[in-house]
């Protein structure tokens, strides 16, 4: 690990302003990304900002019946939230499938939406990789790809997003609240938080330098079944190969995100209509002009397939 | 981690190099690295009071020390263990304010003022914990390393499910959810033990679960 100074926050508006002022800043969370990532010297930050301190830990009720969650609150008690699991049962079954008991007790809102990719290759710092080191190629393309991206990738990187949370979170219309540096807050749409790769698949999402995420809001509850389904390796304390996150009603209309195929969680909105006409219409449109490798292809079938069993869960 | 995705890759990095199979191919590559690079910035050091088991201690550390070599290097608390040291073995679990953590992904210096408890405070050779007299009782392991992190983790997942914590077994999500092996297998899936103690360590669980009730 590279040497750093370590700082805690005062404020959010104070953390924003350092993290844009000092080069090389970055604010640490649950530190279970980035510490992991900072011991391969992938993340290699000379100022680390503590933002554990900021009171962002809460979770409230909106004026419009929905939620505010606060950057810090930790996966363990969001899942575990009684209104959450009310109301958003989507959201806890998301986070529930993912990592530990141990690594969720310390897992953020903020920090889980941020998490970077399992790409191996991006991990392996003897490898080219254009997400790593601008430029320097993708090792993926024509080396084991099976986990990798089958929609939205492009020439430059075809790596997924790994987290759970985030693809209920898009299923649930989720906005992510932040502060900029000059002290200003903004709202940004979770469909548009996270970017495709394109050409510059080190930028990941739409936040500005040392803009710092205090909240993710949710609209009030939409009713519906919310099912979760993770499909992985092994039982459990693994990344998702794909996982289906779906909302549906009693007359069979829905919502579904898709997780483990794309560089962001996978939504397409004009694809739900067709989900009262079953898995495979659905999923036609869900993955349409899909890119996928030799490795990966077995992933439209498992989308479909999945899809299925969500739906049939939902009718049940 | 590794991902499942990736049997194939880290089979081909296991016969390489031949080390542990869940960390990551990046986790092998990286020491030499870590080494060049470290010998450019001076290390920035910074002051920490940690409270555990009950003792505060003083400590000026580099501020890279992670809680976990803060424990085993700084205070020679070395029952808990080093496994991957990338928060997929679960060897380096204890829990800080009551809840369990990955001393191995989390500074020594973001826990001042925190309440750590490792293994050494759980209970002694004299007088063990329960989930330590359990584990004992029902041979929930063999080569010993991974225990004091299964023991830490099984003591805080009793409490999680105490607390009314639900899972991804849990059919329901609004009932209250008990310590089936169903539920503890999942509870536990943090805590990997090579020589395959699992149904052992269920067994020693479920008994202190029992005991609680
Ligand atoms: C072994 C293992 C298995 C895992 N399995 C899964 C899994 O199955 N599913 C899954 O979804 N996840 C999984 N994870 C990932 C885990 O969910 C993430 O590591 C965690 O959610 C990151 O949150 P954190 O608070 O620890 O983030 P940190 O590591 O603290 O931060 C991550 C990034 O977010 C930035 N950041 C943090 N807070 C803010 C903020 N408020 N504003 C702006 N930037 C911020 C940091 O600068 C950093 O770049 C796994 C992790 C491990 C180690
Ligand atoms: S897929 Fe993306 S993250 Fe993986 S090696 Fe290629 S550029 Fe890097």
């Amino acid at each position: 690990m590279k040497p750093f100074t370590y700082e805690r926050a005062r404020s959010p508006a104070e953390a924003a302003a350092a993290a844009a002022r000092i080069q090389g800043a970055r604010f640490i969370a649950g530190g279970t990304n980035l510490l992991d990532l900072m011991k391969l010297q992938i993340e290699t930050p000379g100022y680390l900002i503590d933002v554990n301190g900021l009171a962002l830990d809460k979770i409230e009720t909106t004026p419009e019946g929905g939620m505010r969650i606060g950057a810090l609150v930790r996966n363990t008690d969001l899942a575990a939230d009684d209104r959450v699991r009310r109301d958003y049962g989507l959201l806890s079954r998301a986070m529930l499938a993912g990592a530990s008991g141990q690594l969720r007790n310390k897992a953020t809102t903020a920090g889980n939406l941020l998490q970077r990719t399992r790409c191996p290759y991006f991990y392996d710092t003897n490898q080219p990789c254009n997400k790593r080191r601008p430029g320097s190629g993708c090792a993926a393309l024509g080396g084991f790809s099976r986990q990798h991206a089958v929609v939205g990738a492009s020439e430059a990187c075809i790596a997924t997003h790994p987290s759970d949370m985030a693809v209920a979170m898009r299923a649930l219309d989720a906005t992510v609240e932040t502060v900029r540096p000059d002290g200003s807050a903004r709202s940004i749409p979770i469909a548009e938080f996270h970017r495709l790769p394109g050409d510059t698949p080190h930028i990941e999402t739409a936040l500005a330098a040392g803009e710092l995420i205090t909240a993710v809001t949710l609209p009030k509850p939409v009713g519906g079944k919310h099912i979760y389904r993770k499909v992985r390796d092994r039982a459990s304390y693994a990344f998702a190969l794909i996982s289906v996150a779906a909302v549906i009603q009693r007359d069979g209309s829905g919502r579904v995100a898709l997780g483990g195929v794309a560089h962001k969680p996978w939504r397409v909105e004009a694809a739900e209509p067709d989900l009262p006409r079953g898995a495979k219409a659905a999923s036609a449109g869900l993955l349409a002009d899909a890119t996928p490798t030799r490795e990966n292809a077995f992933k439209l079938l498992l989308v479909e397939r999945t899809l299925g069993a969500v739906l049939t869960e939902a009718r049940a | 981690m590794p991902g499942p995705g990736n049997i194939e890759f880290s089979r081909r990095n296991l016969l390489i190099v031949g080390a542990a199979s869940f960390v990551t191919p990046g986790a092998i590559a990286a020491p030499t690295a870590a080494l060049a690079q470290t010998a450019a910035a001076p290390p920035a050091l910074s002051k920490v009071a940690l409270n555990i088991n009950g003792k505060v201690s003083e400590l000026e550390l580099d501020t890279r020390t992670t809680l976990l070599d803060a424990l085993r290097e700084h205070l020679h608390l070395t029952g808990t263990k080093k496994g991957c040291d990338h928060g997929q073995c679960g060897a380096c679990t204890v829990i800080v304010d009551g809840r369990r953590i990955n001393s191995c992904l989390t500074l020594a210096v973001m826990h001042a003022g925190d309440k750590v408890t490792t293994i050494e405070g759980l209970g002694t050779p004299q007088n063990l914990h329960p989930m330590q007299s359990a584990f004992v009782k029902h041979d929930g392991y063999q080569c010993g390393y991974c225990t004091p992190g299964q023991i830490c983790s099984a003591v805080a997942a009793l409490d999680e499910i105490k607390a009314g914590i639900p899972s991804h077994v849990s059919a329901d999500l609004s009932a209250s959810p008990q310590a089936t092996a169903a539920e503890l297998r999942e509870r536990m899936s943090g805590n990997i033990c090579r020589c395959g103690a699992y149904s052992n360590i269920v067994d020693a669980i479920t008994e202190v679960a029992g005991r609680q009730a």
